[in-house]
C-alpha cells in the first residue's frame, strides 16, 4: 500500500500581535504529533497566508490573533481562499476570542475556534479528523 | 445543565514523581521540608543586610508599606483617547494613585491609525495615539504636574516621550517636573514580546539617547522600565525571566556608560517590571533574589558608588498568562494570590489584572475589582505592618539562593555569545523561552500540573459567566478620520523641515534624536510619518522565528 504523506499544516499569525507563544507552541505539538508544519512568522496579511497555503498544498491552517483584530482578520482569511477556489483547506484559529464572536466566526466559515486553555489533544484530533478527510476528498 | 467534572484525583499530589507537588512551577525541586542545613551558607551580613541596606534582598526601604505603599497603577487604553480619559478619570475617582497607558497595537508597531496593517487592530487593546492632539485629549482635565503617568510602549518610546512632554509643554507644565515612567526596553522585544520598529544596535542608541535626554532634563521621569513581564508572558520559567531581564538592565548600563554616561547620573532612573505569577513562594524568592543580584553586580561589576544605583525599584502586574477563560471568576482569586506574592516580595507598584482580559478588554466593573482587591491587600490584611516578614524563612532564603545561582548561570552562558544583544541575534534567549513554554504546556496536558476549570473541575460554558467591554467598529473609521485630517490642517512645509532634522540627527550619533522628536511632534507630525522618517535611516527589523 502506497505510503500517506503526513498532514500539512500552515500555522499562522496576522496583523500587528506579537504574541506567539501560543502559535510557537501549537506548531511544536502538530510536529511532535508527526505533522508537518510551516510557521509564518509574524506580522502577515490574510493574503500572504492563503497564498503560503496554497503553495505549500497544505492541508489546514491555524491562524492565531490576542489583539482583539479578529473579527476583521479571520473572516479576510476565509473570502481569500474562496477567492482564490482554495475553501476545502481546513481553516481553524484560536486567541483571545469571546465566545460570541467564536459564534459567528464559525458561522462564517472558520471551521472551529480554540481559545486559551485549550488541551493540545483537541486540537491534534480536530485536524487529524477534518484535515484526513479533506486529504481522503482531493487525494 | 452544567456538569461538574472531578479529574484532580488526591492520588496524583502525593509522593515524589507526582508532578506538582515536588517542583516549583518553573521546575526548581522541592523538598518537603526545610531546615537550618537549608540555610548553612547564608551569611546574613552578606546575603540578607537590613531592609533598606545593600544588598537589599530584604528591600529597598527600611520601613517599606508602613513608611508609603506600593502605587496602586491600573494599566488602562482602549479606544480612542476620549474614551480613555474617561476611564482615567474614573480611575482616578475610585483612588487610584497613577496613570498607566497601554496603547494599541498600531501605535505600539509605529503605524498611524489609517495605514493598511492597522486594519482591524485600532484601539483593540489600547489607546490609538497617532499624533499630539491625541495625546492631549488623552490627558485633558488630569493634572500632568501632579500625577505620574506609566507608558508601555517600546518600539516609538522615544515618540510617545516627545508627545507627552509636548502636551504637558502645551498646558504650561515644564518638562523637569513630569514624573512617570517609560517602558523603553527594546531588548525584551526582540526577546518575547516582538513589538519593534528598528534592528537592536540603533534602537539602544535611541535608548541611550533617551537616558541622556532625561537625566539633563527630566530629573523626575524614570527613563526606561526593564521588563521581564513579557519575557514570562512568553512562556519563560520564574528563573529565566529572572535572569534574562536583569541581562537587559546590565545591557543598557553598558551601552550608556559606553556612550560616556556616569553610571550614577541615571542608574538611580532605572527601573523594572516582573511578573507575579501563580507560584507564591517562587514569585516571593524571585523579587528578593532580583533586587540582591543587581544591587551586587551594580555595586561590584559596574562600580556604582550611589546607593540609589544599587538600588531594584520594580513595578509588578500579575500574570495574564495565568487568567483562564474558563470560568473567569476565578481568575479574581488568582489575582489575589499573585499581587500578595508581589507585595511580600516588595514591589513599589503593582498591577492586578481584571479577571476578563483573557476574553476581552477589562470592563469598568471588572477594573474596579481589580483595583479593590489591591485595596483590601493594602488596608485590611495588615501584610503591609511588618518589613520582609518572609525573611530568615529556611525555606524563603533557600529558594531565593538557588534562585541567584541559576540566574548567574544564565549570565554566564550568555557572557559566552559576547553579551546580551548577541545572545538575542542568536536566538538563545528566544529558544529557551520557546523550550520552557512548550514543556510547562505539556505539564498541562499530562496533568501533572493542575489549572482549576480548565484541566480540572470544568463546567461547560463557563466562560459566559461574565459582560465583556466591547470595541465598536467605528472607533476605527473615526481615528483614521481624525488623523486625515491632522494631516489636511497643519503647515506642510513645517512637518517636512522638522522630519528633515530629525533623520540628520538619527544619522548622526552625535546629536540627541530628543530634541528634534518634539519639535516634529510639536508640528503635527504624526507618529507613522516620524516612524517612517527614522526607518529610512535605520531600516526595520525582521525576525528568524524559533519554535
Amino acid at each position: 500500500m502506497e505510503k500517506k504523506r503526513p498532514l500539512r499544516v500552515i500555522v499562522a499569525k496576522a496583523g500587528l500581535d506579537g504574541h506567539d507563544r501560543g502559535a510557537k507552541v501549537i506548531a511544536r505539538a502538530l510536529r511532535d504529533a508527526g505533522m508537518e508544519v510551516i510557521y509564518t512568522g509574524l506580522f502577515q496579511t490574510p493574503e500572504q497566508i492563503v497564498n503560503t497555503a496554497i503553495q505549500e498544498d497544505a492541508d489546514g491552517i491555524g491562524l492565531s490573533i490576542l489583539s482583539g483584530a479578529h473579527m476583521t482578520l479571520f473572516p479576510l482569511v476565509v473570502e481569500q481562499l474562496k477567492e482564490k477556489g482554495a475553501g476545502d483547506i481546513v481553516f481553524f484559529g484560536g486567541g483571545t476570542i469571546p465566545p460570541d464572536d467564536a459564534v459567528e466566526l464559525k458561522r462564517l466559515g472558520v471551521r472551529e475556534i480554540f481559545t486559551p486553555g485549550a488541551p493540545l489533544s483537541d486540537i491534534i484530533k480536530f485536524i487529524e479528523r477534518e484535515c484526513g478527510k479533506r486529504r481522503e476528498l482531493v487525494g | 445543565m452544567a456538569k461538574m467534572i472531578e479529574r484532580a484525583t488526591p492520588l496524583k499530589r502525593s509522593g515524589p514523581g507526582s508532578g506538582a507537588t515536588d517542583r516549583t512551577i518553573s521546575d526548581i525541586p522541592l523538598k518537603e521540608l526545610y531546615g537550618p542545613e537549608d540555610t548553612a551558607a547564608l551569611d546574613l551580613e552578606r546575603d540578607l543586610g537590613k531592609p533598606g541596606e545593600y544588598p537589599y534582598t530584604r528591600g529597598i526601604h527600611p520601613s517599606m508599606y508602613r513608611g508609603r505603599l506600593w502605587t496602586m497603577r491600573q494599566f488602562a487604553g482602549f479606544g480612542n483617547a476620549k474614551q480613555t480619559n474617561e476611564r482615567y478619570h474614573f480611575l482616578l475617582a475610585q483612588g487610584q494613585m497613577g496613570l498607566s497607558v497601554a496603547f494599541d497595537m498600531p501605535t505600539l508597531m509605529g503605524y498611524d491609525s489609517d495605514a493598511p496593517q492597522s486594519l482591524g487592530e485600532v484601539g483593540k487593546c489600547g489607546v490609538a495615539i497617532d499624533s499630539l492632539a491625541d495625546m492631549e485629549q488623552l490627558f485633558d482635565g488630569i493634572d500632568m504636574g501632579a500625577i505620574t503617568t506609566s507608558m508601555t510602549i517600546n518600539g516609538p518610546a522615544c515618540i510617545a516621550l516627545a508627545q507627552y512632554v509636548a502636551a504637558a509643554e502645551k498646558k504650561g507644565i515644564p518638562r523637569r517636573s513630569l514624573g512617570g515612567t517609560i517602558q523603553a526596553d527594546i531588548l525584551k522585544e526582540y526577546i518575547a514580546q516582538k513589538e519593534w520598529i528598528f534592528p537592536p544596535r540603533p534602537h539602544v542608541r535611541i535608548i541611550v539617547d533617551m537616558m541622556k535626554f532625561c537625566t539633563e532634563q527630566m530629573p523626575k521621569w524614570n527613563t526606561i522600565s526593564i521588563s521581564g513581564y513579557h519575557i514570562r508572558e512568553a512562556g519563560s520559567t520564574a528563573v529565566q525571566e529572572l535572569a534574562f531581564t536583569l541581562a537587559d538592565g546590565f545591557a543598557y548600563v553598558e551601552a550608556a556608560t559606553k556612550a560616556g554616561m556616569d553610571i550614577d547620573s541615571f542608574a538611580p532612573r532605572l527601573s523594572f517590571f516582573f511578573n507575579s505569577h501563580i507560584d507564591f513562594f517562587e514569585e516571593i524568592c524571585k523579587f528578593r533574589a532580583a533586587r540582591r543580584i543587581y544591587a551586587r553586580h551594580m555595586r561590584e561589576k559596574y562600580g556604582a558608588k550611589d546607593p540609589r544605583s544599587w538600588q531594584l525599584r520594580f513595578h509588578t502586574q500579575t500574570a495574564g498568562c495565568s487568567a483562564t477563560a474558563q470560568q473567569p471568576l476565578n481568575n479574581v482569586a488568582r489575582v489575589a494570590f499573585e499581587a500578595m506574592a508581589a507585595v511580600l516580595g516588595g514591589t513599589q507598584s503593582l498591577h492586578t489584572n481584571s479577571m476578563d482580559e483573557v476574553l476581552a478588554l477589562p470592563s469598568e466593573r471588572a477594573v474596579e475589582v481589580a483595583l479593590r482587591t489591591q485595596q483590601v491587600l493594602a488596608y485590611e490584611t495588615n501584610v503591609t505592618n511588618v518589613v520582609d516578614p518572609l525573611g530568615g524563612s529556611y525555606f524563603i532564603e533557600s529558594l531565593t539562593d538557588e534562585m541567584e545561582r541559576q540566574a548567574e548561570d544564565y549570565f554566564r552562558r550568555i557572557e559566552e555569545f559576547g553579551g546580551c544583544i548577541e545572545a538575542i541575534e542568536a536566538g538563545f534567549l528566544q529558544k529557551e523561552i520557546a523550550d520552557a513554554s512548550y514543556s510547562y504546556q505539556r505539564s498541562l496536558e499530562t496533568q501533572d500540573r493542575i489549572i482549576v476549570g480548565v484541566n480540572a473541575f470544568e463546567r461547560e460554558g463557563s466562560e459566559k459567566d461574565i459582560e465583556l467591554l466591547r470595541i465598536e467598529p467605528k472607533v476605527e473609521m473615526e481615528q483614521a478620520k481624525r488623523v486625515k485630517s491632522t494631516r489636511t490642517n497643519r503647515d506642510a512645509a513645517g512637518v517636512e523641515k522638522a522630519l528633515a532634522a530629525l533623520k540628520r540627527a538619527c544619522a548622526d550619533s552625535s546629536i540627541n534624536v530628543m530634541p528634534p522628536l518634539i519639535d516634529a511632534v510639536n508640528a503635527m507630525a504624526t507618529e507613522g510619518e516620524i516612524v517612517e522618517a527614522m526607518v529610512s535611516v535605520y531600516g526595520r527589523y525582521t525576525e528568524t522565528p524559533r519554535y
